[in-house]
């Protein structure tokens, strides 16, 4: 039983980060209407920024999330202006393909640069210990931090003017700009500020698990299974839904052998798709 | 959109629908088009033979591989504007149930393929019904929750060989003759599918069928008002385009000797399919032709330069931006609106 | 393509027009390797083993064979530890680069996937970093394999085991891919003919990067022994998050990744993991032919500045082999060469090597040993030592 527990609450404090990943995704969706497939390459340069950041210059690993949240908003504006800002208007299939574009171009490069060879960071912390199991401290660091950017999130969201104006333009974006919002900055503000998220969690997981140029792809399908759960557009809701992940993640690791979890992973995900598509958490945005 | 601007030839070449049934002659002469896919499928089958080129054929294969997956994709794709990003399930799939039957009840290839291409069309019927009630990038992202579930599935299915999956016998090759005969009869077959493939999607686009998904694709709600039922409609396009690469990915698989999980519902296969649909002209037959075996060359130089091996992805993630941010008609949206005439001629 | 083909007559013309003594004829083997990708560790220290044999054997001119002298020359591409590159590669290497001989990629799943495509072809190909025996038992004629077989990998260990604590409680956790499937395979009936207990018995999927479920259901089950892992990079991180951990195991057997030379970055998390390994530096095979293990470790090392593991030596060993399989052939002829290697059963550094001529299990090896080797504290330092079987040992058990 104990150790049930124990799955669960690693799988919770994993679920934190995932969140937080899906948080960017979310964000994206709701205020543009954009699925942004360079989601799970974002996440993957996210990984590599630690990995330089503290090999090439020596910074302690936690220095880097704010290193990577600049960077990432900066470069999350520049997508934007490259592959999303022409396609914003037109059909569903034109902002896929081009953000997937761009995806592909990112891994191809980033392929080039590190090959597909697995990368670690290894980030000494204690960990705690109850009973006979160890919760190592990089996962409890990852939760919190996750949770804190969450809040800031949060009070930019609802607490500044250009949170305002994002929420407004994501409510119609006709209105606000009639309203003299200006609309396409917002919008690649948005964008960036979900790359960042993005970013930023693929930082803390490069903390927690090693990882390779292809990995991003699995955190982006987890962030859409997240998405999905906590409704689009809803970054409370992602935050949320990533926790229950987690938690899915833990509780089937414990009771089925160790292979099913991707399984149960989508079959929820198309479940959840056909069943709920405004999410399971479909709160109304204040 | 510029799917339809491929149609609007579609419904010009239609238009002589009026007349009396002439001669076989002339029957053949109205479809210039459906000459050029025969054609096309006798090049293929003629040019590793003729040089005794196994090279060559190597890499026809894999073009017509391609060429059956993206003209298949077109009917959901271009016809009917749903982005199924996860079509490879099928060819993944397909390649599986072949295997299974030729390795571990014998069965003679050309039979496990048909069933296999059956039963995954069956199989795709079940699962469209679910999911094509999404709209949109919902639609796309399921397919994607699809292709990974079956996926996991498979890596954790234990007769289909999990996550190692399954490795031919080598006798399985004595029924063709010996391995060196074998490859040479299944890429005639690969070949055959591939024209099956083109004929296929040039007969639904010319019926009554392809209207209805065309409809669809500009306009569904519109569509379902109008008296297209557009339910079974999506279904049943979803099923057919199923068919043929299920099959194909048995061809493959069993040429290939082995199949595992990974190689099999490869995700990035799945958009280079999407990729060749939108750089060929999405909609269009030849499009869909002319992208897959332009792209498919375009990878088999950049996969054994070593220089350039890892920027396979970069050129095509470039030209599919370039394509989408620019060209969204593809190569032969291009053709189509310099030449207009074209349009009846390469459908 | 024509032209070039015109150009390739010419040349071949002019070769065979000039004096047939003391003519520089090629030998082209061809392989791919691992260069990017999971598997890249021990790939390119395999390759490394290929070039160190290639390159001595060019500088003393070649392999001498009827009246001529061939040098070898290697074709090889980077598969990116991937199938679907293997098999493209190999077809390209037989039929285009038209390579006389094959070595195999590394690790069991790459190399079933090549045999076919050489078995299509009909191609010698010597197999190298591949155990798993499935691949031998489909019904080829021209595989030859160098490594000792899948199911003799965890049976050291567990007679070490069973030695030091008959009430062991055994945890098998292990990569869900071919290779480590096999191994575990016939582990878990060793493990029941031993008289010790399994209490979890478990895949996990080769992408896995987080082993806390793993290990916290190890911890659950209550065990003191773990085998199982899989190559390089799980193996690492499962040790790595063992020790993070803090399991609390009294014996750990991982396969492959202990073995390589980079283990030993793990620091303390690598401390007393033990490893089935086909070679160690320290064996004192006398051989038939070529270096003995010391001559071999010394020359590796210095070329390379690092110790050989037995990925290395397993590389050097084929090309010896193959050197071998040709000069006593008398001529590099497919039949011939095949004949020879059919018919051997010598020593070299690397070990006894026999290969079964059973054509239902055609070229599993049937002459090598395994030892195990563990990792120690030796004087301030990480060593690794051969701890098993017991003729063979350079150092007590650590348990």
């Amino acid at each position: 039983m104990t150790g049930v527990i124990a799955s669960i609450i690693d799988g919770v404090l994993v679920g934190a980060v995932y969140g937080l990943a899906a948080m960017g995704l979310t964000l994206i969706w709701g205020v543009m209407n954009v699925i942004n497939l360079t989601h799970g390459a974002m996440i993957m340069l996210g990984m590599f920024a630690l990995y330089f950041l503290t090999s090439a210059l020596g910074l302690p690993p936690y220095g880097a999330v704010p290193v990577t949240i600049t960077a990432g908003f900066v470069f999350g504006v520049l997508v934007y202006w490259i592959a999303v800002h022409r396609v914003i208007g037109r059909a569903h299939l034109m902002s896929l393909l081009s953000t997937f574009a761009m995806n592909m171009v990112l891994i191809g490069i980033s392929t080039a640069l590190f090959s597909t060879s697995p990368y670690n960071v290894p980030v000494p912390l204690p960990g705690v210990t109850w009973r006979e199991y160890t919760f190592t401290g990089t996962h409890i660091m990852a939760a919190m931090l996750a949770l804190l950017l969450a809040g800031l999130l949060y009070l930019l969201l609802y607490r500044t003017r250009i949170g305002k104006a994002i929420r407004a333009v994501a409510d119609n974006r006709d209105a606000a700009e009639l309203n003299g919002i200006p609309t396409t900055q917002v919008l690649s503000f948005a964008f960036g500020l979900g790359v960042a998220l993005a970013c930023v969690s693929g930082t803390l997981i490069a903390t927690l698990f090693p990882f390779t140029v292809l990995s991003g792809g699995a955190y982006e399908l987890k962030s859409f299974v997240v998405t999905v759960l906590g409704g689009l557009g809803n970054p409370a809701g992602a935050l949320i839904g990533g926790v229950a992940l987690g938690l899915i993640e833990g509780v089937t690791a414990s009771f089925m052998p160790l292979n099913w979890t991707p399984i149960i992973e989508f079959v929820l995900f198309v479940v959840a798709l056909i069943l709920f598509p405004r999410g399971i958490f479909a709160f109304a945005r204040a | 959109m510029t799917a339809h601007e491929s149609f609007s030839g579609a419904a010009e070449a239609a238009a002589p629908r009026s007349e009396e049934r002439d001669g076989l002659l002339a029957i053949i002469l109205r479809h210039p088009f459906a000459w050029l896919i025969a054609l096309l499928g006798l090049v293929f089958a003629i040019l590793p033979v003729w040089g005794d080129n196994v090279q060559l054929r190597e890499s026809l294969l894999l073009a017509a591989v391609y060429v059956t997956l993206a003209s298949n994709l077109n009917i959901v794709l271009g016809y009917a504007g749903y982005v199924n990003f996860g079509n490879i399930v099928f060819f993944g799939l397909g390649g599986y149930v072949c295997v299974y039957l030729v390795s571990e009840w014998q069965w003679p290839l050309g039979v496990a393929a048909l069933i296999a291409g059956i039963l995954v069309s069956l199989l795709a019927l079940i699962f469209g019904l679910g999911i094509l009630r999404l709209r949109g990038a919902f639609f796309a992202l399921a397919t994607i929750g699809v292709n990974e579930a079956v996926k996991a599935f498979v890596a954790n299915f234990e007769p289909w060989g999990g996550a190692a999956g399954i490795y031919l016998s080598l006798d399985v090759y004595e029924p063709l003759g010996g391995p060196g005969q074998a490859l040479w009869i299944v890429y005639f077959l690969i070949v055959a599918v591939m024209t099956a493939s083109l004929f296929l999607s040039y007969a639904i686009k010319r019926s009554k069928f392809g209207l209805g998904l065309l409809a669809i694709g500009e306009n569904e709600d519109a569509a379902a008002v109008l008296g297209v039922h557009t339910p079974r409609y999506k279904a049943l396009a979803y099923s057919a385009s199923a068919f043929l690469p299920a099959i194909v990915g048995g061809l493959y698989f069993f040429k290939t000797g082995t199949i595992e999980p990974g190689g099999a519902f490869d995700l990035t296969r799945s958009i280079e399919a999407i990729v060749m649909v939108m750089l060929g002209g999405i909609g269009s037959v030849t499009g869909a032709a002319l992208g897959a075996f332009l792209y498919e060359e375009l990878r088999g130089v950049l996969l054994t330069t070593e220089a350039f091996s890892h920027f396979q992805l970069v050129i095509a993630g470039l030209l599919l931006l370039g394509i989408v941010l620019f060209a969204p008609g593809g190569l032969m949206g291009f053709v189509y609106r310099r030449w207009p005439r074209a349009r009846r001629l390469l459908q | 393509m024509t032209i070039k083909k015109l150009v390739l007559i010419a040349a071949a013309a002019l070769l065979t027009a000039s004096p047939a003594l003391a003519a520089d004829d090629m030998l082209t083997i061809g392989f791919t390797v691992s260069r990017t990708g999971k598997l890249n560790n021990d790939s390119i220290a395999q390759m490394r083993g290929f070039e160190l044999w290639r390159d001595e054997l060019n500088d003393q001119g070649g392999i001498k064979v009827g009246g001529k002298q061939y040098k070898v020359n290697f074709v090889s591409y980077d598969d990116e530890s991937v199938n679907a590159r293997v098999q493209q590669l190999y077809t390209r290497i037989i039929n285009q680069d038209k390579a006389q001989f094959l070595f195999s990629p590394y690790s069991s799943g790459l190399v079933a996937t090549a045999a076919i495509v050489s078995e299509q072809y009909g191609r010698i190909m010597l197999t190298t970093g591949a155990a798993e025996e499935k691949t031998y038992k489909l019904g080829n004629k021209n595989l030859f394999q160098v490594y000792s077989p899948a199911d003799l990998y965890l049976a050291g260990a567990i007679a070490a085991l069973k030695e030091l604590n008959s009430k062991s409680q055994v945890a098998l956790v292990y990569k869900d891919d071919p290779f480590s499937k096999a191994v575990l395979q016939s582990a878990r009936k060793q493990v029941s003919e031993a008289g010790l207990t399994t209490v979890l018995d478990e895949a996990y999927s080769p992408e896995t990067t987080d082993f806390g479920p793993a290990i916290n259901k190890i911890i659950s089950a209550k065990a003191d022994v773990l085998l199982g892992g899989g190559h390089y990079p799980d193996g690492a991180t499962l040790a790595r998050q063992l020790y993070d951990h803090k399991a609390r195991l009294k014996w750990v057997t991982l396969l492959v990744a202990p073995d390589s030379p980079n283990f030993a970055t793990l620091g303390e998390a690598a401390i007393s993991i033990s490893v089935p390994s086909q070679w160690e530096p320290q064996v004192s095979f006398k051989p038939d032919f070529g270096p003995t293990a010391a001559e071999f470790t010394q020359r590796f090392q210095a070329k390379y500045g690092i110790e050989p593991g037995y990925h290395a030596a397993g590389g050097y060993a084929a090309g010896l082999l193959l050197q071998r399989a040709i000069e006593q052939a008398g001529s590099p002829e497919q039949a011939k060469v095949a004949g020879v290697l059919n018919s051997m059963d010598v020593t070299t550094m690397f070990g006894r090597t026999k290969f079964s001529t059973n054509p239902k299990e055609h070229g599993l090896q049937m002459g090598h040993e395994m030892v195990v080797a563990q990792w120690q504290r030796k004087g301030g330092n990480v060593v690794k030592e051969v701890i098993w079987p017991k003729a063979a040992k350079s150092s007590d058990v650590v348990y």
